[in-house]
């Protein structure tokens, strides 16, 4: 559906008043916070490698390729994170799938990990919840080819990170979401259980 | 002139055309969405996508509207018509239509080829509702890989519009495809064994306006929003098709039709549609070559072009009539134009040969009947003539020398021992231009440069080559069988060295500056009077050599609106 006028809500910068407009208040709040580091004794580094840094659980590291029940490449080869990379480090090749129940799968699937600013628009953007951001962040490599991790890599990743407690976060310990699940075809004479009915809108007046 | 009111806006249209209320509706920039409705098929109205509510203004200013709503695809327009496309009841059954449609659409756009140009996402975006109250299983049917050796089946994304059926029906004749079943079981399917691979089976997956019928050429190949498109004239045979080249980081990956009426129409062949290949072959030439003691070596077009603008006046100074040059009927005119134009510059003796003319049996009509007869009236030709640009090539050796002289002559000329210089520019593609036995008569000669783009027999003995580039990478004009001059327009760089042969005429004719296909063109009209309607803008269609003045027909222009 198209976005209409009325959906559109337009938003204006408040107003300063004179007080505010001379930016004394902004700049005594922000002395207060150098001030107060001064007279902060707690230590803030973290002795990394020795100990691990405990991450947010929106954490964005390396990416994984997920697997789905059967182990293959859950991955359809739509190219949606492709797409909407900003940067432009996703390469796939796509191929008909020698599956019976997928018409298409990636044959070959590139990320630069190098190239890659980690800002999760390929996991948003993923319709079959393939790709993933991982806490994994203490990647490295010799070369710049090491850091082309193909799909083998991703899907290894997977293999290491599904069990973590931690990992993944978006997808709640490994359970993959229910927009994930692919359709199977039902065998004749079987019903499936209901979708979820999705309220109409109140302003369809259609029917 | 009558009037017609769409949406309350009054439009003229012609005294004597016939229009149905899609078509007058684009005349206002009014879309009535349609899938079945194609304008070069026959009418069915199956698929009530373009429902309107139509009436008709009296003469003393009231409105009487029809109490129903009628498609519009198969309601005519006259005088007074009224079309209203936005009323609450027309929105209503649109939306109910697109539902319908849905009911058993899968929603595999993510892996359906057709996302991007599909005019179900389109419509159900402008149009539809934006969720399903469906709560039973979607009705999954298996797909036809069978269809043809070009096309490929996805039956449950069909939404039945048939477009296919008519077009196997009525365009082509051959009637491979038809439909199966009835209700929601019908299917387009094939008889048994009995493939849809006539030569313009490609034209179904066009006119498909959902992702059902899909190219096994370009399957999964790419996404299209990622495709560039670039206007062009398909180089294949001397119909001249109006097409898009589209491309993606500078490989081409589908040729498709584009509306002409002055050229072809609607549609295109597979000849043509499956003809690029060689645009991204591994065998192109990609590096300028010269014959250094008995081995052709790569050089830099820094060092190759003034070689070869000495070694040709050397030829001209020994001996001007045995100098000569071939010019491909696969050149544009532009090009032969520089080429002939350097050369004669140099000596009037100079002979400009025809290149090699391929002709392939006899022009193929369609429709065909059962037995593969043409019938009349035609809708589709496919030229026995494989070349883009006879005409417009001749032309500029007439101008230049009188008459033209056929690939036949230059052979005997060669034999007979009459040519020490021959600069040749090579062009088909698809077949080798030159016999291996040719090939030798060309080690008579003292200097050979070829032009072309794939590895000859010539090649292999020019003492120096020039790689050109393809149609795809060039800018220039065509002039088709029927004296139709349409432009080209580069889409793509050349691999590695490679130069379009527009830049490398120009720079061995010492011209300064970059060649400009526009101002080129204009300079053309202005010295040779068969092309002096070249100064017309060539626009989208092209202009008709002859009657180049002549105004395209309004009504064909306005069908040109974008239409699924």
């Amino acid at each position: 559906m198209a976005i209409q006028d009325k959906e559109i809500c337009w938003v204006s910068e408040p107003e300063l008043s004179f007080w505010e407009s001379t930016f004394l208040p902004a700049i005594a709040q922000g002395l207060k916070t150098t001030v107060g580091h001064i007279f902060d004794n707690k230590t803030v580094t973290q002795e990394f490698p020795e100990v691990k840094p405990n991450l947010p659980a929106n954490f964005k590291g390396v990416h994984r390729l997920n697997r789905d029940d059967e182990g293959r490449v859950k991955c359809v080869a739509c190219f949606m994170c492709a797409t909407a990379c900003p940067a432009h480090c996703i390469y796939i090749d796509a191929a008909e799938a020698p599956w019976e129940d997928r018409d298409k799968y990636p044959e070959r699937f590139v990320i630069d990990e190098l190239k890659c600013i980690y800002c999760g628009m390929c996991e948003e953007a993923c319709p079959c919840d393939a790709i993933e951001l991982t806490s994994e962040f203490d990647i490295s490599g010799q070369t710049r080819e090491e850091m082309l991790y193909d799909k083998d890599k991703l899907l290894s990743i997977f293999d290491q990170t599904v069990k973590l407690p931690k990992d993944p976060v978006r997808t709640h310990g490994g359970v993959l979401g229910p927009a994930s699940e692919i359709v199977q075809p039902m065998p004749p004479g079987k019903v499936p259980p209901p979708l979820p009915i999705i309220s109409r809108p109140a302003n369809d007046s259609s029917h | 002139m009558p009037t017609v009111i769409v949406n309350g806006r009054e439009i003229e249209i012609g005294a004597d055309e016939r229009l149905n209320c899609i078509q007058a509706a684009q005349r206002a920039d009014v879309e009535i969405p349609h899938y079945c409705w194609h304008k070069d098929l026959s009418v069915v109205a199956s698929c009530r996508m373009c429902l309107v509510e139509v009436g008709e203004r009296k003469p003393d200013g009231t409105i009487a509207m029809v109490p129903k709503l009628v498609p519009g695809c198969q309601t005519p327009v006259k005088a007074e018509t009224v079309i209203v496309s936005n009323s609450p009841a027309v929105l209503a059954a649109q939306k109910a239509t697109l539902e319908y449609l849905l009911l058993n659409h899968p929603l595999d756009c993510p892996v359906c080829d057709q996302a991007g140009e599909c005019f179900l996402q389109d419509y159900s975006y402008k149009y539809g509702r934006g969720y399903s109250r469906l709560q039973e299983p979607k009705l999954l049917k298996p797909d036809k890989d069978h269809i043809g050796d070009q096309i490929t089946l996805f039956t449950d994304r069909c939404v039945m519009c048939t477009r296919c059926v008519r077009f196997t029906r009525e365009i082509s004749g051959t009637g491979e495809l038809q439909v199966i079943e009835r209700g929601s079981h019908a299917e387009i399917d094939i008889f048994p064994g009995e493939p849809c691979n006539n030569k313009l089976a490609g034209n179904v997956v066009d006119i498909c306006p959902v992702g059902a019928l899909c190219s096994k050429d370009f399957l999964y190949e790419q996404r299209v929003w990622w495709l560039e498109s670039t206007s062009s004239v398909c180089p294949n045979c001397s119909t001249g098709c109006s097409i898009r080249v589209d491309q993606n980081k500078d490989v081409v990956y589908r040729f498709k039709p584009r509306h002409n009426p002055l050229a072809q129409g609607e549609f295109m062949c597979d000849e043509g549609r499956f003809g690029y290949k060689y645009i991204n072959s591994p065998d192109r030439l990609t590096q300028p070559l010269v014959r250094l003691e008995g081995d052709q070596q790569p050089t830099d077009w820094e060092t190759i072009l003034p070689g070869v603008r000495a070694a040709i006046e050397g030829a001209i100074t020994a001996k001007p009539q045995a100098v000569a040059a071939v010019l491909s009927p696969w050149m544009t005119v532009e090009e032969a134009y520089l080429l002939a134009g350097y050369l004669k510059n140099l000596s009037k003796e100079i002979r400009l040969y025809l290149g090699p003319v391929r002709v392939v049996g006899d022009d193929d009509c369609y429709p065909k009947d059962v037995h593969g007869n043409a019938v009349a009236p035609t809708r589709f030709t496919i030229r026995a003539e494989k070349c883009p640009n006879r005409q417009g090539v001749e032309a500029i050796i007439r101008h230049f020398q009188g008459s033209t002289l056929s690939m036949d002559d230059f052979w005997k000329a060669v034999s007979a021992g009459q040519i020490d210089a021959a600069y040749l520019v090579g062009g088909d593609p698809h077949e080798p231009w030159l016999t291996d036995e040719q090939g030798a008569l060309l080690d008579t000669l003292k200097l050979t440069i070829v032009q072309d783009i794939l590895p000859s027999a010539a090649s292999r003995r020019a003492h120096y080559v020039l790689p050109g580039g393809s149609f795809a990478e060039r800018d220039g004009t065509f002039v088709n069988h029927a004296g139709l001059a349409q432009p080209i327009k580069r889409a793509i760089h050349s691999p590695e060295e490679a130069r379009p042969d527009n830049r490398i005429l120009w720079e061995l004719a010492g011209r300064r500056g970059l060649f400009n296909a526009g101002r080129l063109r204009n300079e053309i009209a202005e010295h040779i009077s068969a092309l002096q309607a070249l100064t017309h803008p060539l626009g989208e269609f092209g202009v008709m050599l002859d009657t180049p003045g002549k105004p395209t027909n309004a009504s064909v222009v306005a069908n040109a609106a974008t239409s699924p």
